[in-house]
């Protein structure tokens, strides 16, 4: 084991450079162009705020992937659970000095940029979960004690997600804890006894819900219960992208989001705008350059020698496959709007960089691929 | 090892749990594949309309009313541009908020406001309010550059009515005012209307709907989300609507106003031949641009309350008893039926000793009596006393014949005017009928005089002149132009009637109606006669008109005076004798009088009523005695006009 580890660090520089993972390289970049595009179809054709602070951030985020990729592997692997406190910490600030918009409060103002700590929480909580269930020894795995412990490291941050209030967010951050629960082997019985007590819970649940989170949940049933209120992002949604039909209606030229029939395009709902320029056709290639990023990062997960890297890369693909998921499910009505980015495409600096800061993560494992990583 | 051989056991749990989570994966993504094929594929249509829906809105642009011309094309009922504010009130959320906005903007005060909130109220949601229909150009742009706050507004180009001639010829070319529900009911308003769009109220504006109204413009815009235009698309422009030409001769319309100014009646004018409307005035008048946006309750009192009553078109709404321009026709019937021969000789002998029947007296006009009269000079000088016994004679069923044949007791121009009256012209059927009771000989007498049951509208007794004084042909009165009707082709048609026809070989007596351009007489002579005796009457010594003659043969003209009692002259009357201006106004005579013109080869037939003017050789006869003159001045012109058609315009 000594002579791994001594190994492992012994990487020249070259070395490192050749076991680059230059298509997820190429994946990111070519998400990203599109996601310029699209950022500055939804200025009317303009360059200017959005699309400038898209790309500088873009460019920005990107070199710290390049950067941070070069961090080995073991070093994000002891400082997991730090990452796991600061973003905790991070959470408790915005609780208490958070900037608040449109009726939630999730920000924290660091002047160049204003930080949605939830969206770092994502990661962190995968980053701490493959670290907490690497040293576990797979017999241990299905005792109460092992299983409560990442439970309640779980429900602390989605608690504090839920208060801002940000129900989407939350989602995916148990979303992501619980796939990494899941491959690390814990009984399928679990998954079954606590899906049907979230059933049997569901109507107890909804009660205790916000107001404008029950409306969104009954608008998703029935989109025309209120077409000008709740159910308007939803219906305009779907009139957008079905009118791009096949070919779609041509850059700059998608005449909802042209009109500002479209609700938070840059954000949410910028899905949506690509898929009403470009048709079906663009939105399956971009479907599909999202399902190579995700087989690109297991891939990484499958080369790599340790659980760490293993159960983070395949906890960060669910993750990033979750994201993907839940907003184009939303912006097509196939789920509520519950206030999903779309990775990298959306607008916004806090998702970009917690998604660069993820790929770096992913990158690092495939760089020291072979490294062992000790328990301790 | 035994580590080892578990860290082996949990790798391959972990790839196994990840090929779980990967085909989930991939099944997730196939479900919004099919969603994706769904909308984008399936269901592009659908979508695609809700897109346009969105992004499209139309305006309907209103058309511009079709032009009003005389006959000799000049502009009697115009467009001008106007600058109108419209809201559509299902596009409002809060319409107080957006009324407090306008009024602020445009400057409403508190009336008109009031007045918008009770239109709103009769409106229905998605109706369109009209807010103001004639804003100056200051305020329209002021509502331009607060179009974006304002929901709902939306600023209309439009154009309204104007007439140049305004009170000289109100009762012809009628006036515009807002759509009624009842008029639009109507399906070429129906059809062509825009809110804020003028109809048709009353005249040839009312009846001609369907040739002014045109059809309206779409625009179609592309809007964004709060409704602000973003850029037009489509533009299908709107149609005028065609012009109405008349056969008006606005000149001869206006001095015929003019001679009417300040008292209260009617002067029509008829082409003889074509029977085209030369002129066709009413007075007192009032002016049809008040009532474009609207009259006020000063004006509109003004009008309904004066007793002169200007609302009533009185050459076709008024009815009056034709008095003694009744005699021409009496005379006629009895000459055609073969009652009397002219020369009969019968003596009027004054008040002293009226006609007497069955114990009841009837007098004639003049109280020394006329003496021994034949009947040319009876229709000269009018004597009632030889028209008494004359309709004895003939008795009311044949005289009832004759009147109708010669246009009297049905409407003149059809369809043109909904309020005109068909008038009256009695028999013994008509009587049991409508009044339940048997005729009297009596009132066969009064008849004879143009008295009694019968009545009469100006424009009919304008059409029987026309008719007797071109040698006793059917014609076929109209207002609104007709390029079929010439004057060349009735003469031919006439010239072929006279020529083709035996004389006698058809029973003309019985038959009311008679086909257009084909004789009503049953002797040529008879006509003749009744013609000389209106020259007489106009152009002889002792002829009730003698003093409004023309000697120059050019302007010479032949007619008939009439006096329409409106009450029965009572013994005590008799006795006093007084003079008109003696009389109170409402209970002084109608002054009429017929005539036709030039007498040689005569071209136009001419009605003028005086109402309460007393008698028609005063009060009517000087009037047609100008107009006369007046027409025939401009006949060179108009008949140079109508050949050559353009050629003067």
């Amino acid at each position: 084991m000594l002579r791994e580890r001594i190994q492992a660090s012994n990487y020249s520089f070259f070395d490192k450079l050749r076991s680059i993972d230059y298509l997820l390289i190429l994946l990111i970049i070519a998400i990203g162009s599109i996601s310029v595009f699209a950022i500055y179809s939804t200025e009317g054709g303009k360059f200017s705020f959005y699309t400038k602070n898209h790309i500088i951030r873009l460019s920005v985020f990107f070199s710290l992937f390049l950067v941070l990729s070069f961090v080995r592997v073991s070093t994000w692997y002891k400082n997991a659970y730090l990452f796991y406190i600061v973003g905790l910490i991070l959470l408790i600030t915005v609780l208490f000095f958070g900037i608040s918009a449109s009726g939630a409060t999730r920000w924290i103002n660091l002047y160049f940029l204003n930080l949605q700590p939830s969206e770092l929480m994502k990661i962190a909580v995968i980053i701490c979960f493959a670290r907490y269930y690497h040293r576990i020894q797979s017999s241990d795995i299905q005792s109460y004690k092992f299983l409560i412990q990442p439970i309640i490291l779980l429900i602390i941050p989605c608690y504090l997600v839920i208060q801002q209030p940000d129900l989407g967010t939350s989602i995916l951050i148990a979303g992501s804890g619980i796939a990494i629960i899941w491959l690390a082997g814990l009984n399928i019985k679990y998954f079954v006894y606590s899906g049907l007590l979230l059933l049997v819970s569901l109507p107890f649940a909804i009660s205790v819900l916000k107001p404008y989170q029950k409306s969104r949940i009954l608008t998703f049933f029935n989109p025309d219960r209120d077409p000008l209120g709740a159910g308007y992002q939803i219906i305009q949604s779907k009139i957008a992208i079905g009118s791009g039909g096949f070919f779609g209606k041509g850059f700059l030229k998608g005449t909802q989001s042209y009109l500002e029939f479209l609700p938070e395009k840059h954000t949410d709902f910028i899905f949506t705008l690509f898929s009403e320029e470009f048709g079906f056709l663009g939105s399956i290639i971009l479907l599909f350059l999202y399902i190579l990023l995700i087989y690109r990062i297991i891939n990484v997960g499958l080369v790599s020698r340790s659980f760490f890297a293993k159960l983070y890369c395949f906890g960060f693909a669910t993750a990033i496959f979750l994201y993907v998921f839940v907003n184009i499910a939303m912006v097509l009505g196939m789920l509520p709007i519950v206030g999903a980015p779309l990775p990298i495409m959306s607008y916004g600096g806090s998702s970009l960089l917690s998604i660069m800061l993820g790929l770096s993560i992913v990158m690092s494992c495939k760089i020291y691929n072979q490294e062992q990583i000790s328990v301790y | 090892m035994l580590n080892r051989g578990r860290n082996i056991e949990k790798g391959r749990v972990i790839t196994r749990r990840m090929f779980i989570l990967a085909a989930a994966k991939i099944l997730l993504f196939a479900g919004i594949s099919s969603r994706l094929y769904n909308l984008q594929i399936s269901d592009r249509e659908k979508y695609e309309i809700l897109s346009d829906k969105n992004r499209i809105r139309e305006w309907k642009t209103p058309p511009q009313r079709g032009i009003i011309v005389d006959n000799f094309n000049k502009v009697l009922a115009s467009n001008d541009r106007v600058f109108q504010l419209h809201l559509i009130l299902d596009e409002i959320n809060d319409f107080d908020l957006t009324m407090f906005k306008i009024k602020n903007i445009i400057g409403l005060d508190q009336f008109k406001v009031k007045k918008l909130y009770k239109k709103k109220e009769r409106l229905k949601p998605w109706d369109t309010l009209v807010v103001s229909d004639n804003l100056t150009w200051e305020q329209f742009s002021k509502i331009n550059l607060y179009l974006h706050e304002l929901e709902g507004a939306k600023p209309v180009l439009s154009t309204s009515r104007f007439y140049p001639y305004a009170n000289d010829l109100v009762h012809v070319v009628g006036y515009v005012g807002d759509a009624s529900p009842k008029d639009l009911e109507k399906p070429e308003i129906k059809e062509n209307f825009v809110p804020g769009l003028k109809v048709g109220k009353y005249g040839i504006e009312n009846s001609q709907e369907k040739m002014l109204i045109g059809n309206y413009g779409i625009k179609r815009y592309e809007v964004n989300a709060s409704g602000k235009r973003i850029s037009q698309i489509d533009y299908i422009k709107e149609r005028q609507g065609n012009k109405v030409n008349l056969t008006i001769d606005i000149e001869i319309q206006k001095y015929a106003q003019e001679l009417l100014k300040g008292k209260a009646g009617s002067i029509c004018a008829m082409d003889i031949y074509t029977g085209e409307v030369v002129a066709m005035a009413s007075s007192p008048t009032y002016d049809p641009n008040k009532f474009t946006h609207g009259i006020n309750q000063k004006d509109w009192q003004e009008i309904r309350n004066n007793p002169l009553k200007p609302l009533i078109n009185k050459s076709i709404a008024g009815l009056y008893s034709p008095g003694s321009t009744f005699k021409p026709l009496v005379a006629l019937a009895a000459l055609e039926y073969g009652i009397l021969d002219p020369n009969k000789t019968i003596r009027c002998k004054g008040h002293k000793h009226p006609y007497e029947l069955y114990g009841v007296k009837y007098h004639c006009w003049k109280k020394e009596g006329h003496g021994y009269m034949k009947l040319r000079n009876a229709v000269k000088q009018s004597c009632d006393i030889y028209f008494y016994e004359m309709a004895r004679l003939l008795g009311v069923d044949k005289l009832s014949i004759i009147a109708k044949r010669y246009g009297l007791g049905t409407n003149v121009l059809g369809e043109v005017y909904n309020d005109e009256k068909n008038g009256l012209v009695p028999d013994t059927k008509w009587k049991r009928r409508a009044l339940e009771q048997s005729w009297y000989l009596g009132e066969t007498v009064i008849n004879g005089i143009g008295q009694g049951y019968i009545q009469t509208t100006p424009l009919q007794l304008c059409l029987m002149t026309a008719q007797i004084a071109n040698g006793g042909y059917k014609i076929k009165p109209h207002i609104i132009k007709d390029e079929t009707i010439n004057y060349k082709d009735v003469i031919n048609k006439i010239k072929l009637d006279q020529s083709s026809f035996p004389l006698h070989e058809r029973n003309y007596l019985d038959d009311i109606n008679v086909e257009y351009y084909q004789r009503m007489y049953h002797k040529k002579s008879n006509i003749n006669f009744v013609l000389d005796a209106m020259y007489g009457s106009t152009n002889e010594q002792y002829g009730t008109s003698y003093k409004s003659r023309y000697d120059d043969p050019k302007y010479q003209f032949a007619g008939k005076t009439g006096t329409s009692q409106v009450r029965r002259i009572t013994d005590l009357d008799r006795e006093l004798d007084l003079d008109t201006d003696q009389i109170e106004y409402k209970k002084r005579d109608h002054a009429l009088y017929v005539a036709f013109a030039p007498y040689k080869d005569p071209r136009y037939a001419i009605s003028v009523i005086i109402e309460h003017g007393g008698s028609g050789s005063k009060a009517a006869a000087p009037l047609a005695s100008k107009l006369i003159k007046r027409i025939i001045d401009r006949h060179k012109l108009r008949e140079q006009f109508n050949n050559g058609n353009t050629s003067l315009a």
